[in-house]
């Protein structure tokens, strides 16, 4: 009996420990759901990135290298894509409408590319292009290319979005070169990076004329952005990142600041040993918000619809490792309280407001779901 | 006496453990690397997989006696059902754009780590034979 209560005590307090590594607030999974997924798009592959040009019709990324036209439940392939390296991490990422595309039907795409050298391996690449017919791509031009080439499958990024002014935002993650890229200004990745939308370089940009510096960079010290939102009330670009093992992070990315990485981390090596003592420094930039663990954040959304009125201003986030999208409430400029939606849905890769209000979430292998509230 | 019986007993079961050819640790070697790359997000570090997510990689049935399916896996893509141990898994393991040298070379690695001991060395010859399976 003893030998039993001993072993409760041991289990109560791995349990105990375990618990007081999570960063707070805990996740939440309430018992009944306020909503129902209504699925608007099937696919068995990876829809990295989506965005709406018209209430029902969407342009959606396969990682594999297929740009979808999606519409009334069927979906098309576009043509004259750029080619599209496919390595670990790396594919056809985002995809994001001209903010004049009404006009212009113009848009971005980021993507893997081997570039126009002949240097084995890839970086990531930002292109434009007009979209003809909802079938093909026309003025294909590319306006980044990430520099030099790796074979590292780790790290690619990416999502684009604009500011109210107009300007595209884009990242890059470290390419798997943690102690090399993030932290020097004058190498690609590991950053994000502000762009005029014909590519040229916004003339108060925070590191424009620096020597050596590569000029279209905005903010730096980032490990792997896979999600970023303009915020719909302030215009502000924010922008959550992958940590190693623990330290994802949510961060409200401001003009030539260093994010960290990887002097300081709320985050471990996959392994187990440490990447540094370090979680603070001066110079460096805190997170708004991290994760421990980590949940393998994917795609942003933050919310400032009508169909949801107790959801106005919170912040949502995919899981790729715990297969849900999660719901951070936010208060005062805190994350007051998170919780799951759609549990056990599968790897949520992405998650957009549509032009309707509603949210809508992208889960590998099955395609794009609506979220309806019952309400 | 006894004691040095029970020393050479061990010795020799020390030397049945056949060393991996120099060729084939090289491979292991670099097989190491991809894996760190390429596949330690998912089947961690000791290739132990995440339960109903991920399977295991040692040990693992699957592993021993599906090679051919693991190569093509890796070469094209694997989705839908598969039994690891026992326990079914209904995943989907994207192609990873490896080149047919580091497929060998991780699943070398792969097969002669954690405990797992396979020293029959995949070529890269091997993997550009291996063909699209049918769906």
């Amino acid at each position: 009996m003893r030998y039993l209560a001993s072993i409760g005590t041991l289990l109560g307090l791995s349990v105990f420990m375990a618990c007081a590594q999570e960063n707070v607030p805990p996740i939440q999974t309430p018992s009944t759901a306020a909503y129902t997924l209504e699925k608007v798009v099937d696919d068995s592959g990876i829809l990295w990135g989506m965005t709406f040009i018209s209430k029902t019709e969407i342009l959606a990324t396969e990682k594999g290298g297929t740009l979808y036209y999606c519409s009334a439940g069927t979906k098309q392939a576009i043509s004259n894509v750029p080619e599209v390296y496919v390595r670990g991490q790396g594919g056809l990422l985002d995809v994001a409408t001209d903010p004049d595309f009404e006009t212009n039907s113009i848009i971005y795409l980021t993507l893997s590319s081997k570039g126009r050298g002949s240097e084995p391996g890839g970086n990531t690449a930002l292109y434009k292009a007009r979209l003809v017919d909802n079938s093909r791509l026309e003025d294909v031009e590319l306006l980044y290319q990430a520099s030099p080439n790796s074979k590292k499958g780790q790290h690619w990024g990416s999502r684009i979005v604009f500011d109210p002014q107009g300007h595209l935002y884009f990242g890059i993650g470290d390419r798997g070169n943690r102690d090399v890229n993030p932290q020097d200004i004058s190498r690609d990745g590991g950053k994000i990076y502000r762009l005029n939308r014909d590519g040229s370089i916004p003339q108060d940009n925070p590191f424009v004329g620096q020597n050596g510096a590569k000029e279209a960079v905005f903010s730096y010290g980032h490990r792997n952005p896979q999600g970023m939102a303009t915020h719909p009330t302030t215009g502000e670009i924010w922008v959550h990142e992958h940590g190693p093992r623990g330290g994802d992070e949510i961060n409200r990315i401001q003009k030539g600041k260093n994010y960290g990485w990887p002097v300081i981390t709320y985050g471990i090596n996959y392994s187990g040993t440490p990447i540094t003592t370090q979680t603070k420094k001066e110079g460096m930039e805190q997170p708004f918000y991290y994760w421990v663990p980590s949940i393998a954040p994917s795609g942003f959304a933050i919310s400032d619809s009508d169909k949801y009125p107790n959801w106005r201003g919170d912040y949502f986030v995919g899981s790729l490792k715990f297969e849900y999208l999660e719901h951070l409430t936010i208060e005062n400029q805190q994350v007051v309280a998170r919780e799951k939606i759609a549990p056990n849905i599968g790897r949520v890769r992405n998650v957009q407001q549509g032009p309707d209000g509603y949210l809508y979430l992208s889960v590998e292998g099955k395609g794009i779901f609506k979220i309806v509230s019952k309400s | 006496m006894k004691k040095l019986f029970v020393f050479f007993l061990g010795l020799s079961l020390v030397a049945c453990q056949e060393q991996p050819s120099p060729e084939l640790q090289a491979s292991i070697n670099r097989g190491q690397e991809v894996y760190q790359n390429f596949c330690i997000q998912c089947h961690l570090a000791e290739g132990q997989g995440v339960p109903n997510a991920f399977p295991p990689l040692a040990p693992s049935d699957f592993l021993e006696t599906q090679t051919a399916a693991v190569i093509a896996g890796l070469k094209y893509g694997m989705q839908g059902e598969i039994v690891v141990n026992g326990q079914t898994y209904n995943g989907n393991m994207p192609a990873q754009g490896l080149e047919d040298d580091e497929i060998a070379d991780v699943v070398n690695y792969i097969r002669n780590s954690w405990g797992n001991q396979n020293r029959q060395m995949i070529l890269a010859s091997d993997v550009a034979q291996t063909s699209k399976p049918k769906p």
